[in-house]
């Protein structure tokens, strides 16, 4: 996925292949996996002759979003599928716990 | 008659006990037993009620609920009376309906794990400072934990610039617990039957309470490994690294349980004598033998 999200333009799959040169990888290897991400959405791809060319269907940044909406409770469902650390809380509230804070480290 | 009337007692005395559950304090100096206490009352609340309609609709064949069910599957026979029929038409809607919703939620619950699980493979990366936690690229403050076989703790690059060493160290414990214990659990079914009533005030506090009993939970666990005032400063941290609308439905509860779970961790009161602990945990044990003893009872 990072080496089709450092390209602007899709690519096929030796490409990609070519670009993932640190690690040793079979060209079946790199085509099953596209595959796979394509067919749970990751990815779209176009005929291109013979091969296909592939292309991240959403940015990197918006699925980082998404997690992080989840992450946050904000998608409003408020489901029991992650355990949170703590919640942020909103304007006055937060000002009451800025103090706590302050106090807390004079200590 | 007695048991349907014993049965439609205990589930008065577990939903009025649920009631007064949420707004006790007690539960906060023994959360470990209180939560307990809570999954051996929600689970006799729903086990009374369908035992009380159900034990009223056989009554006539005074074989208890387990054997009248039985009797009735195995020789097609309905009660005789509409106000029995109706009543055992109630109790298994009822108890299907509890059942329905735990499974509904509990296949909601995975797939959106997978989702996330799947996504964080893509995006999130090792971070060499803290191994075996996955760092995702957002300044906002997260750190959560997605439960499973094998649960995973994840952090945002925001929380690593938020927190010293020693606050990371903190809350990294706190989420092991979570992981460990598998909290989410315990607080599946609170959720669950949020979900089906969720204009009960009851069932909505009863969720509030479970979860920061979980919380603190939590708080204890990580206590034990790092110091408390670094969890406590952590918590105050998270909680004003905020720059974010309050989430709707959210309660405008943060601060409050933010600055409950920051005093018991400063300055933690007496510890709850282990009789009391032990004695509350028996009761909770009690308490859930109890529904499915009286299924039996034949009158």
């Amino acid at each position: 996925m990072d080496v089709l999200w450092a390209e602007r333009s899709p690519l096929t799959a030796r490409e990609v292949g070519r670009l993932i040169a640190d690690r040793d990888l079979a060209p079946t290897t790199v085509m099953t996996v596209l595959d796979r991400l394509t067919r749970k959405g990751f990815l779209t791809r176009v005929r291109d002759g013979r091969a296909w060319r592939y292309e991240p269907a959403a940015s990197r940044d918006a699925y980082i979003a998404e997690l992080m909406l989840e992450a946050l409770d904000m998608t409003g469902d408020r489901s029991a599928a992650l355990t949170r650390f703590a919640q942020a809380v909103s304007g006055t509230e937060a000002e009451v716990l800025r103090k706590a804070l302050t106090e807390l480290e004079e200590e | 008659m007695i048991a349907a009337a014993a049965l439609a007692a205990l589930a008065t005395v577990c939903a009025l006990a649920a009631w007064r559950m949420t707004s006790v304090r007690w539960t906060w100096r023994a959360p470990r037993a209180a939560i307990a206490l809570w999954q051996a009352l929600g689970l006799t609340w729903g086990l009374a009620s369908v035992g009380a309609l159900l034990a009223y609709a056989l009554e006539p064949w005074g074989r208890g609920v387990i054997h009248g069910l039985v009797y009735l599957v195995t020789h097609w026979r309905e009660p005789s009376g509409l106000q029995r029929v109706g009543a055992l038409a109630a109790g298994l809607a009822l108890l299907t309906v509890l059942m329905a919703v735990v499974v509904v939620a509990m296949a909601q619950t995975l797939q959106a794990r997978r989702r996330h699980r799947l996504l964080l493979s893509l995006v999130a990366r090792d971070e060499p400072a803290v191994p075996g936690v996955r760092v995702v690229d957002h300044p906002g403050a997260a750190a959560y934990c997605v439960p499973g076989l094998k649960s995973q703790v994840v952090i945002s690059e925001g929380t690593l610039s938020l927190l010293s060493r020693d606050e990371l160290a903190a809350v990294l414990a706190h989420e092991d617990a979570h992981a460990r214990e598998r909290h989410d659990l315990v607080l599946l079914p609170f959720a669950a039957l949020r979900w089906v009533l969720p204009w009960s005030k009851v069932v909505r506090d009863a969720n509030a309470s479970v979860a920061l009993l979980v919380e603190m939970a939590a708080d204890d666990h990580a206590r034990l490994r790092v110091p408390p005032k670094r969890l406590a400063t952590a918590l105050l941290r998270f909680g004003t690294a905020g720059v974010y609308i309050t989430p709707h439905g959210a309660l405008g509860m943060g601060a409050e349980n933010v600055m409950a779970r920051v005093n018991r961790l400063v300055q933690p009161g007496p510890k709850m004598p282990a009789r009391y602990r032990y004695g509350i945990v028996a009761g909770a044990v009690l308490l859930t033998t109890s529904a499915p003893l009286l299924w039996f009872l034949p009158q």
